[in-house]
């Protein structure tokens, strides 16, 4: 008996990256990854595609049981038709590893000689000796309840458990090496006119990923942002995301200040650095772009673990500032170059500047 | 995620399993249940979740939905949300599977509760015209796909597919019990086409009464005007309608009513789902409590169940009404707690300490799982009291605070709003009215407005999904915001007017 289903699940996922079947994708609950984030959890919506019948419109409420408080936490009617997003709750290390399995990235090395580890003690598991302040009261419930029932000392009409030495249960922990190394991560993005919102948000969702990743891979990490358009400016992440400027763009200014930020405050045997910038790929001139590839190579590159530029589409950029760097990255393998057309790529190009394992 | 590239291998039971197989099987004959032979086989995760996608069967068609049931059960699985303990297929042997990881206390659990679902599918009237060689059926419809896509191409068949998937709900799920076409009245042709007794004169108006043949010209009359409009009736079998009228090819037709098929196989388990999860549960219950469990097994089979029969907040677990239910009318039946005298008796402490000692408990739970559906069982059983003691209520969003609070407790509105959910199984009554719409061909439904109106971008989606079947344009009469409304497609645009009555 063969079953079929890697056809049809790969099939499935193909529409759900958009590479056929273009008319079912309106019908894809949801094809961003992130959905909710909160404090430390991130929820992701499982995609799910629902061909059009005829249904009704509006949630109507449903039935419940229980008392008043039973209800508290209901975000969706339990019968409303259409609300099928199925959304799953996990801890940023979590999805880190996820997405690493989705991506197949593979783990990120250090650099340096000195790859000094610490331990950390996590609680996950449970033993049977212990202080009682890590009593494990459900085990060690479950455990009289049982010894009790075996030997016949249960009493049914007074079910009153006792626990006994043996019974005790308590959490216990076991010993995880992590990284000591730190890291940081420099972003650059243009905030010239013709960035638009759409791109802002796929740099946004990107710089999420890479965070993501980076960050599960290093214990200390630093970020650092700087926007540009003529001239280029240290800013916080709020900034960041939310600046429009207009003016022109001279990409130049930016590696200026990027290179001298590496090179001050952060000393090389001690950071690992990894610099990732965002532009339409529109520069003032030819003669910047020159500029920039000479930074690139003398300040920047013998820095950093990796440079990714993503060249987000918009409707107003040349593009050209890609073409450029190609020539450079024949040379360099530090560098890394990625074309993000639209929301779909976004993968792509987290796969293209954290596949290398640097 | 893990992608299982080796081929499902089925697993008979080991011995120890067979062994409690065996007994749970003579228990579940002792207490009365009935049931076709059952075939458990074993399954790792993996393996489930490809049986679950595929609805239970090993082989199904090629499509990309049962890919994306796959991957929400396995991320699901993976994720810790669910974990599938059980599937049983209706069908003649019945076949059922069980996780291999399960500990024995589990297994023994899903063995009694599938035979609770064997019995059910055997016995329970609206399964009785179910396909029960469905098995197979489901392999030649994989088969027959297969080949048509060979000789058409993945693409025209898919995308035939997903329209015909589009549509698959508008079945009539009744129609295999009633009479939905008038017997064609056959018109006695002797005099003016009526049935005239010959007689001689002076009898004539008493063997042959004029007001009696009044009434028959009259309906020979409806009957002719009816017969020019097609169909005659309205339909609500519109894949039966499409399959014998619309111009589809050979191919075609042979997937629509593949499809239309599997949709009537699967009709009844909608139709009863509480009381056959409710049933199925009864009876693990019973059987473990009674007879399976040992000594040391009771806390993770009570742990278990009450995972089973647990209420989350906004959802009807249909398992525990169900379950509830079935408990509740063996005890009101043990006790007489039915019939004229204990309706009209509104003393509640009276009715509450009401125990003739009649027994007729088990009696009556045969007789409920035999001829009941969902909309019968719950109007027939969900009483005043059942709701009072179960605490049930409706909700509904309050807009002012953002957020859903209890609207209601009244025992009448709360088995009304069930009801309302269960009727059609919470979807539009939909039928064909004219196939010749303003005399030109073209295609009329009809939403039989209840209250709620459609979601119009998807009803818009699925008329395009008709109107390919068909080939000219299709029109559906709804209700928008409280008006007639017509909305149709013609191939190029969507329109949108004011129905005329």
């Amino acid at each position: 008996m063969v079953l079929n289903i890697e056809q049809d699940h790969l099939r499935f996922r193909e529409i759900v990256r958009g590479r056929i079947k273009q008319d079912l994708k309106k019908y894809i609950s949801n094809s961003e990854m992130i959905g909710r984030k909160g404090k430390d959890f991130v929820s992701i919506p499982v995609p799910q595609i629902e061909l059009p019948n005829f249904r009704f419109g509006s949630p109507q409420g449903g039935v419940g049981q229980g008392d008043e408080g039973d209800l508290n936490g209901t975000g969706q009617a339990g019968n409303s038709p259409g609300a099928h997003i199925l959304e799953v709750d996990l801890s940023m290390d979590e999805l880190a590893q996820i997405m690493g399995e989705e991506l197949e990235l593979p783990r990120i090395e250090p650099k340096g000689t000195d790859r000094i580890t610490t331990v950390k003690d996590k609680y996950s598991q449970v033993s049977r000796t212990g202080p009682e302040s890590l009593r494990h009261f459900k085990r060690t419930y479950r455990q009289a309840l049982r010894r009790q029932i075996a030997s016949g000392t249960y009493n049914s009409s007074n079910p009153c458990i006792v626990p006994i030495h043996e019974d005790k249960r308590f959490l216990s922990w076991k010993t995880k090496p992590r990284p000591e190394s730190s890291a940081l991560i420099v972003y650059m993005m243009d905030v010239s006119g013709s960035m638009g919102d759409e791109q802002k948000e796929i740099v946004r969702t990107t710089s999420f990923w890479i965070d993501t990743w980076i960050r599960a891979h290093y214990k200390g990490v630093q970020t650092r942002f700087i926007i540009h358009d003529a001239v280029a400016q240290e800013v916080d992440r709020e900034t960041f995301f939310h600046t429009r400027e207009s003016g022109g763009t001279v990409i130049s200014s930016a590696y200026e200040l990027c290179g001298r930020i590496i090179g001050e405050e952060y000393p090389e045997d001690q950071w690992n650095v990894y610099v990732f910038h965002f532009s339409d790929g529109d520069n003032w001139s030819g003669g910047d772009t020159g500029r920039c590839v000479e930074l690139l190579k003398g300040t920047i590159l013998p820095r950093v673990n990796l440079f990714g530029y993503g060249q987000v589409d918009s409707t107003y950029g040349s593009g050209q500032f890609v073409r450029e760097l190609e020539t450079v990255v024949a040379e360099e393998d530090k560098l890394v170059t990625s074309c993000i057309e639209g929301k779909d790529d976004i993968f792509k190009t987290i796969k293209d500047f954290l596949g290398k394992g640097k | 995620m893990e992608i299982l590239t080796s081929p499902l291998t089925v697993r008979t039971l080991s011995p120890e399993l067979e062994g409690m197989r065996k007994k749970i099987e003579v228990w579940a004959r002792e207490y009365g249940l009935d049931f076709y032979e059952t075939i458990f086989e074993v399954l790792d995760y993996g393996e489930m979740n490809m049986v679950a996608a595929y609805g239970g069967f090993p082989n199904r068609y090629p499509h990309w939905k049962f890919g994306m049931e796959y991957e929400r059960l396995t991320k699901s699985y993976a994720y810790g949300l669910h974990k599938i303990y059980e599937m049983v297929i209706n069908n003649d042997p019945c076949y059922a599977y069980l996780l291999e990881c399960n500990h024995n206390v589990d297994q023994k659990l899903v063995m009694a509760h599938v035979y609770g679902h064997c019995d059910f599918f055997k016995n329970n009237i609206w399964f009785s015209k179910t396909n029960r060689k469905m098995m197979d059926t489901m392999a030649n419809h994989a088969t027959k796909v297969r080949k048509t896509i060979d000789r058409h191409g993945l693409e025209a068949v898919e995308a035939f597919l997903d329209r015909c998937l589009s549509l698959e709900d508008l079945i009539d799920r009744h129609s295999m019990f009633i009479q939905r076409h008038r017997k064609e009245h056959e018109p006695q042709t002797e005099q003016n086409g009526l049935s005239k007794i010959s007689s001689s004169e002076y009898m004539d108006g008493y063997i042959n009464p004029p007001e009696v043949l009044a009434r028959e010209k009259l309906r020979n009359e409806q009957d002719r005007r009816r017969r020019k409009h097609f169909p005659e009736e309205p339909a609500r079998d519109i894949l039966l309608f499409l399959l014998e009228h619309a111009p589809l090819e050979d191919w075609q037709q042979d997937i629509l009513s593949m499809i239309r098929d599997e949709a009537y196989y699967f009709a009844p388990q909608a139709q009863t789902k509480i009381m056959n999860e409710g049933w199925a549960t009864y009876w693990h219950a019973k059987i473990m409590t009674e007879k399976a469990l040992t000594d040391m097994e009771v806390i993770d089979f009570a742990d278990h169940h009450s995972g089973t029969v647990a209420m989350h907040p906004g959802q009807l677990n249909p398992y525990k009404l169900g379950f509830e239910l079935w408990k509740d009318i063996e005890d009101r039946w043990n006790k007489g707690k039915f019939g004229k005298e204990y309706d009209q008796c509104d003393d509640w402490m009276t009715k509450r300490n009401w125990d003739t000692n009649v027994g007729l408990g088990k009696q009556k739970l045969f007789e409920t799982r035999r001829v009941h559906n969902d909309i019968t069982f719950i109007d027939a059983f969900f009483n005043e009291e059942f709701c009072h003691v179960h605490k049930f209520f409706i909700y509904a969003y309050n807009a002012d605070r953002g957020g859903y609070e209890v609207a209601d407790r009244d025992w009448r509105s709360v088995k009304q709003k069930i009801l309302a959910g269960l009727t059609n199984f919470g979807q539009p009554v939909i039928q064909v009215v004219d196939a010749n719409f303003e005399n030109r061909g073209e295609l009329l439904l009809e939403h039989k407005h209840d209250g709620a109106d459609l979601r119009l971008d998807y009803a818009r989606d699925t008329l395009e999904n008709i109107f390919h079947l068909w080939t000219r344009p299709v029109h559906i009469k709804t209700v928008v915001e409280g008006k007639e409304k017509l909305l149709g497609y013609d191939g190029e645009s969507h329109l949108e007017r004011i129905a005329d009555a």
